[in-house]
């Protein structure tokens, strides 16, 4: 490395990662990884949820954790995307499901009502 | 896309307590349930709270996990890596809510609340040994930005109006040190100097430092090269500390595959290496031209002063030194500029100070605090308090250079001028903490026993004065003590003080200076009465059996190595001082109290 740049380069590309430990983000997305969850499929939605960030390049911006049985287990798999005081929860998802969130939601702001609880 | 970091502590507590198993066995379990993909290990350095280790923390929850054993890392694996359920019973207790399993930030609880981490802002936070994490943290920005944006005259000053003081122990201004060693930039071969040689017992602020942000320090001294016109610099750092040097050695190399050391760095022409040089543990070699002389081959011992070595220090050349803390400021003075580091502190004693909390206190581990957070703050607050319900007694600073603040003064705002106004000093941050039990002339004689040893030989008055000195303390605690001695001592210390050649013979009274000053009725207790207050010291102490209370079950007289115990079976039991070697085999055992200290 001989240059300023390439360490601003390698600083905006490791900030990302490291601002993970920071505990802060602008978007945080549980999924439901109970029994329940499991067995309705949230592995293959979560693994959608992370392969879909990366790909839009939202690493750092987005935050995915997981949490024990939400109580709705009829509709699982079940994940909550929380930004500031908002909570939205998104059911029966499905991989293209939640690519289709991480489009609209994260990246656009738009919620999909058609998925929401709301529309029960 | 890795969701999740897992930080477990590799600093030198937490190895001790098992975290490199931990770290195996975690990669091990999470390889086993697929999530290598999503789950990040990373080993960083202390988080402070030494005391609970081994430490392990998961992001982006922040969960806290405490005294985690390799039989956990299954359960926290398949429970909260998998299914997001955190594992309470191993949640550091603090940050515990009740009801939920969101846990509290740990910046909220009672031993972070009070904390302002600069130089120790990358420990528990990175990974030592990837200079990519420290890069993604502002690593190295510093350096290119006085590189390419200031003149070293502007570096100089702008340490000078940070108000920073040395970290190690003297506290002379750093900026200052710079200022002197910077003329004739260019022309004659200088070097930069980094005191990793902490040998203060009790003290580890540099050593986590060291494994925790190897290369703040590394980017620190190359900015005091580019300051006062050196390319070369060497960290003296112990060779005890095998984790610092294997994480300083990585970091070295790293550094040097990056550009960041070594020829035309960022394309300015600026030259800067540094090598390592071990010592083999001499307390002496922490004193700053016994440090150079070790460096030189030369067998450690001290030189007088003057010349400095701002003028003649290292293979005679210019030199500064400066210790691993000073140089963890420097990077945030740099960037954050010198008025924000000079809004923290004291009129005199501007920014931070790490202390190495230690003794009889709940929380021990390091902590960093503004300059004139009070002594009560740290121990109570901070450090959790004296544990088992004991009261606090003193608490020592600055090692065996320094001295005890007794109660009375708990109150006092730690900074320079204030510890050295009531008798103790800063030091290099050691802080011990001591309760009721503790007997002072006990600790003056293990801080005068560790500079006796210590002395390098070369000085009379620190040869034989500390040995005499410690001969009048053996004296005393053994009961043979006279009123005299105490004035005897006094007048010793004095010479030794005013004599010695370097700082180690020059301080080494303090301890017995101040626990004579401010706790003159134990040393009279034990002079006057032949009696140890605080029971400690064993020709003083003899034991005895309460008839009363004896229900004559003969277990202390079973128990007993020297069976000075005799008595017959359901009859009270009686000690034979003559055999009794103090023990405290028959107190521990007696299940009805009989046994009494006196």
């Amino acid at each position: 490395m001989k240059t300023l740049a390439e360490l601003s380069a390698i600083r905006e590309r490791m900030k990302n990662k490291v601002a993970l430990r920071e505990g802060e983000s602008n978007y945080r997305i549980v999924v439901g990884m109970a029994t329940c969850g499991i067995a309705a499929g949230a592995r293959p939605v979560m693994n959608a949820l992370l392969e879909e960030i990366t790909a839009k390049g939202l690493e750092g911006q987005v935050h995915v954790s997981q949490t024990g049985c939400i109580g709705l287990c009829q509709y699982e798999p079940i994940f909550e995307v929380f930004h500031g005081d908002e909570k939205t929860t998104y059911v029966k998802m499905t991989p293209e499901k939640a690519k289709e969130v991480i489009e609209a939601h994260i990246l656009n702001g738009k919620v999909l009502t058609d998925y929401t609880i709301g529309e029960l | 896309m890795i969701r999740s970091h897992v930080l477990i502590c590799g600093g030198t507590g937490c190895s001790a307590s098992g975290s490199v198993n931990i770290r195996t066995s975690l990669e091990n379990e999470i390889a086993n349930a697929g999530l290598t993909q999503e789950i990040k290990v990373v080993q960083t350095g202390c988080f402070g709270l030494c005391e609970l280790g081994p430490i392990m923390i998961v992001y982006p929850e922040g969960t806290f996990y405490s005294r985690v054993t390799v039989e956990d890392v299954p359960e926290i694996v398949s429970e909260h890596l998998l299914k997001g359920r955190v594992v309470r019973r191993l949640v550091y207790n603090e940050t515990l809510q009740e009801g939920t399993d969101e846990v509290k930030s740990l910046s909220e609880t009672s031993f972070y609340k009070k904390q302002k981490r600069i130089a120790l802002r990358n420990c528990g936070v990175i990974d030592p040994e990837n200079i990519e994490e420290y890069i993604g943290v502002d690593g190295y920005q510093a350096l290119g930005k006085v590189l390419t944006e200031m003149t070293p005259d502007q570096v100089i000053q702008t340490v000078l109006d940070s108000g920073l003081r040395g970290r190690g122990g003297g506290g002379f201004p750093t900026g200052l040190k710079w200022k002197f060693a910077s003329g004739n930039r260019g022309n004659v071969q200088k070097y930069v100097c980094c005191n990793a040689d902490e040998g203060d017992p009790g003290a580890f602020m540099d050593r986590s430092i060291l494994e925790g942000d190897p290369h703040t320090v590394l980017e620190a001294m190359a900015i005091a090269g580019y300051a006062i016109g050196a390319n070369e610099g060497y960290i003296y750092v112990r060779a005890e500390y095998p984790i610092a040097i294997h994480r300083l050695e990585v970091a070295i190399k790293q550094a040097h595959e990056y550009g960041l050391l070594g020829d035309n760095i960022f394309g300015t022409g600026f030259n800067f290496d540094i090598k390592l040089r071990l010592g083999a543990g001499a307390f002496v070699c922490g004193e700053e031209t016994a440090l150079m002389t070790s460096i030189e081959g030369n067998r450690g011992e001290p030189r007088p002063r003057p010349p400095f070595p701002a003028v003649k220090g290292l293979f005679g050349k210019p030199t500064i030194l400066n210790n691993v803390e000073t140089y963890a400021n420097i990077t945030q003075i740099i960037l954050n500029g010198p008025q924000w580091f000079a809004s923290m502190g004291t009129e005199k004693s501007k920014g931070t100070k790490v202390f190495a909390l230690g003794g009889k206190i709940k929380h021990t581990g390091l902590v960093e605090v503004p300059m004139g957070t009070t002594l009560r703050e740290v121990v109570e607050e901070i450090g959790g308090g004296i544990p088992n319900g004991k009261k606090f007694k003193a608490a020592q600073t600055g090692g065996p250079s320094g001295g005890c603040i007794p109660a009375s003064l708990i109150d006092t705002p730690i900074d320079y001028d204030n510890l050295v106004a009531i008798g103790s000093m800063m030091g290099s941050g050691g802080l011990i903490v001591m309760d009721e039990d503790t007997c002072m002339v006990d600790i003056a004689r293990f801080f005068l026993d560790f500079t006796v040893d210590e002395s390098c030989g070369k000085c009379t008055p620190c040869r034989i004065g500390t040995k005499r000195l410690l001969e009048i303390l053996d004296k005393i605690i053994a009961g043979k003590g006279e009123l005299s001695d105490l004035d005897e001592m006094e007048e010793l210390a004095k010479y030794i003080k005013s004599a010695s050649l370097c700082g180690l013979g020059q301080t080494a009274p303090n301890p017995v200076l101040s626990t004579l000053n401010r706790f003159r009725d134990e040393y009279i207790a034990h002079v006057v009465d032949k009696k140890c207050p605080a029971g400690v010291c064993k020709s003083l102490l003899h034991y005895e059996i309460i008839a009363d209370k004896c229900k004559g079950c003969t277990l202390c007289a079973r128990k007993c190595p020297v069976a000075a115990i005799s008595g017959s079976v359901k009859e009270a039991h009686t000690i034979d001082v003559s055999k009794c070697i103090k023990c405290g085999v028959c107190i521990s055992n007696c299940k009805f109290g009989a046994i009494v200290k006196k």
